[in-house]
């Protein structure tokens, strides 16, 4: 195939995690972006049917932009790659990887990439050893400063953010209804970026950090995508050295867990200028509010030609392969 | 897609954040509405939806008719038309509310884009910021959103199993005089609430006119579902206890089909005229298309047939529903609706049903959060569940899910009971806007 003949792609969309509205946001600006090229792009909602319309339908690429479970956590993809299909993303043994933030930050600090002291528990924990002792051994070791969340998941869904020790009971209760496994962290101050880290064929390189600074401190669910609700800085306002530092550790990161073609690392920046590694997206939020164009662009690329690149590597890989 | 800018500016995604209105707070994207869109998915049980089942409506019926209007009437049905309605369907509301003892002028009836656009209407007309409506405790969703968006301020007023409760309409009543509020009308659903379920009885209907008419209050009522009865039919509405301070609201979008987006007010003739200039201003006339479908349907169908017909559909599975809650969560407390489209469930003390949701999502069944029915933060405790549009066995697999859902959550609540509030997090100061199909 010719680098200039118009590819058949599919973008996945939607799914039933949690967020399949969030997945729809992205899919579809990753569609508008692709088809401004001259692809012919079609939108799929996974479902029983979408192996069998995949078969008719042949794509030369598969683009997930599936967020939550089923897409990000590695099994849709693993299914794609035993296919045969070429797809824009990790393989799906990294998407396991980066999906449990738990392993992801063990893998990263094995690496040498500062991340914040955390604990991960079960649910069964709490039941099995006295949720009232857990938590007071949490707060001895943590602090009352913490951050808890789902072991899994995105879009800031169940975290909440903890400045007293009685806030604690129900921040659990809120992360164990997303998900039966949850990361209590130590709070750290700073900086709060995300850094988009783009593989055209050359090797990871970081685009420039996004700093996030939500009107109203907090980058929840609301801030994220209501235009407007959330300042970005891009550049982010911190010294060249920080800079580079940030970027090294992005890439850093990337590598170390595996990700390829795009993902997002979202640190966060004391005030020592130490990046800490809070987690990793493999298939990062493409939506109108998302961090990760807002890098494409302000790194000069023009959205739908970045997207047409990735997909077309895939379509190469595949073909190496 | 953005402001371009130079380094160490901030990039704001929406240039204008600033520069809306103060009715405009409020309108955003929240999670618990990004939660609703899975419940599009199939493979979800949607209890969540007010949707009627319209597939319950032979298609040859509205087809007959939609054919019979083009052939006859296609230029008119495609021009603009008379704001306030036309005058054909207007005759024939009357025959309409005349089942539900409402006597009145062609003349005083406005036909509407649904009654929400009535709703709309008439808050406009009415309220000024801070300006006070008094609502039922519960109360419906849609309703909550026109009123903040006008800035009133929304009190809620009690109900019972027979409805508001005169004399808590009393009570907030004198608590907004003590305040120095104006109080500018009581919006009430009287028959098959949303989301309550329950109806105004007789006997209290003329006591709640007679109070707000002592109180100079006007009365707006709506009356979507008042011919959807199962068991026996509804008390005269309150419009027909009184012409002149009470505005009624009705729609074809449960009785017929919401596709078409007809509604109607009848009002006192003053505000009838100040209506029609107002829905003018607003969209210049309703559908002349789907006003002239709905006058052949009514003129040449069993109309009244087919209501019996969706009383039937309606009836089962609301039997269906009630019977799958005492099997499978019998520790809990419902209302039991003679009509309509919804059950009104109160939860454990411990258990908060926005914070449920996403477990509900997870477990594949949905439901609308009883917070979405307040303007105060209220209905933690509460959820509605929707029969009218699964079908019986999903309504039991919904509620088998549910039940899973309501265990789970309290399972996990008892773990970490003794340790501290669990009460959670007050959230967005938002009203939970589902999407319309939500509603």
């Amino acid at each position: 195939m010719s680098n200039s003949a118009p590819l058949t792609i599919t973008v996945l969309a939607g799914g039933i995690s949690h967020e399949r509205e969030v997945s729809l946001r992205s899919g579809r600006r990753v569609s508008d972006a692709l088809q401004g090229c001259g692809h012919n792009v079609s939108l799929a909602d996974p479902d029983a049917s979408l192996f069998s319309n995949l078969m008719d339908s042949a794509p030369d690429v598969v683009w997930p932009a599936l967020h939550g479970f089923s897409g990000e956590d590695g099994a849709l993809l693993g299914l794609l790659e035993v296919s045969g299909y070429a797809y824009v993303g990790p393989t799906a043994a990294a998407a396991r990887l980066a999906w449990s933030k738990p392993i992801a930050k063990t893998l990263v600090a094995r690496s040498g990439v500062d991340t914040p002291e955390s604990i991960t528990l079960a649910r069964e924990a709490f039941r099995e050893l006295g949720a009232a002792t857990v938590l007071q051994l949490i707060s001895g070791a943590l602090g009352e400063s913490l951050v808890v969340k789902p072991a899994s998941g995105g879009s800031a869904q169940g975290v909440t953010i903890v400045t007293r020790a009685d806030q604690l009971p129900r921040a659990m209760v809120d992360a164990y209804t997303y998900s039966d496994v949850a990361l209590i962290e130590k709070h750290v101050a700073g900086v709060e970026v995300s850094v988009t880290v783009i593989d055209t064929g050359d090797g990871p390189r970081a685009l420039p950090a996004v700093e996030i600074v939500p009107l109203d401190g907090v980058y929840s669910f609301e801030a994220r995508y209501n235009a407007g609700e959330t300042n970005f800085f891009v550049p982010a306002r911190v010294s060249d050295t920080v800079s580079a530092r940030i970027a090294d550790v992005a890439v850093s990161v990337h590598e170390t867990l595996g990700l390829d073609y795009l993902s997002r690392i979202d640190l966060i920046v004391d005030a020592l200028g130490t990046p800490w590694f809070l987690e990793a997206n493999a298939l990062p939020g493409l939506t109108e509010t998302s961090s990760a164009p807002i890098a494409m662009e302000a790194a000069g690329f023009e959205l739908g030609a970045l997207y047409e690149t990735l997909a077309r590597r895939a379509v190469a890989n595949r073909v190496r392969n | 897609m953005s402001e371009n800018t130079e380094a160490g500016q901030a990039i704001k995604l929406d240039p204008w954040f600033g520069h809306y209105a103060d009715r405009a707070s409020g309108l955003s994207a929240s999670e618990v509405r990004a939660l609703f869109a899975v419940a599009s998915r199939p493979e979800v049980v949607s209890l969540a939806g007010g949707m009627p089942f319209v597939r319950a409506l032979p298609e040859d019926l509205i087809s007959g008719a939609l054919s019979r209007v083009m052939i006859e009437q296609g230029p008119t049905a495609l021009q603009y038309g008379s704001g306030q309605g036309v005058p054909a369907l207007r005759e024939q509301i009357l025959e309409i509310m005349a089942l539900e003892g409402i006597s009145a002028s062609v003349d005083d009836i406005v036909v509407t884009t649904g009654s929400q656009q009535a709703l709309d209407l008439v808050t406009k007309l009415f309220i000024n910021p801070g300006d006070v409506i008094l609502t039922e405790a519960p109360s419906y969703v849609g309703a909550i959103g026109v009123f903040r968006s006008y800035q009133a301020h929304i009190e809620h007023v009690d109900m019972d199993n027979d409805g508001l409760i005169p004399d808590a309409l009393r009570a907030a009543i004198t608590r907004m005089g003590a305040e120095g509020r104006t109080i500018k009308f009581l919006y009430t659903i009287p028959n098959f609430h949303n989301p309550a379920g329950v109806t105004l009885s007789a006997e209290r209907r003329p006591e709640i006119l007679q109070i707000c008419q002592d109180a100079g209050i006007l009365v707006l009522e709506d009356n979507p579902y008042g011919l959807l009865s199962f068991d026996e039919d509804v008390p005269p509405a309150i419009r027909s206890l009184d012409e002149d301070g009470v505005i009624y609201l009705g729609s074809f979008s449960k009785t017929l089909a919401p596709g078409f987006r007809v509604g109607w007010a009848l009002a006192p003739h003053a505000i009838k005229e100040k209506l029609v200039l107002a829905a003018e201003s607003a969209i210049l006339c309703p559908s002349s298309f789907s006003q002239l479908v709905i006058s052949e349907y009514l003129a040449s169908a069993d109309w009244m047939g087919q209501i019996v017909s969706f009383r039937d559909v309606y009836r089962e599975r609301r039997d269906t529903m009630l019977t799958s809650l005492a099997e499978h969560l019998p520790e809990l407390s419902w209302t039991v609706p003679n009509g309509g489209f919804y059950v009104w469930v109160t939860l454990p003390d411990a258990l908060d049903s926005k914070a449920m949701l996403p477990r509900a999502v997870t477990e594949l069944v949905a439901y609308t959060p009883g917070t979405a029915f307040y303007a105060d933060g209220g209905g933690r405790q509460n959820l509605r569940l929707s029969f009218c549009y699964p079908t019986p066995e999903n309504i039991r697999i919904g509620i088998r899910r549910l039940a899973t859902v309501i265990n789970g959550e309290l399972d996990l609540l008892s773990t970490f009971a003794g340790t501290g509030s669990l009460t959670a997090s007050a959230g967005e100061d938002n009203v939970i806007s589902p999407p319309p199909d939500m509603s």
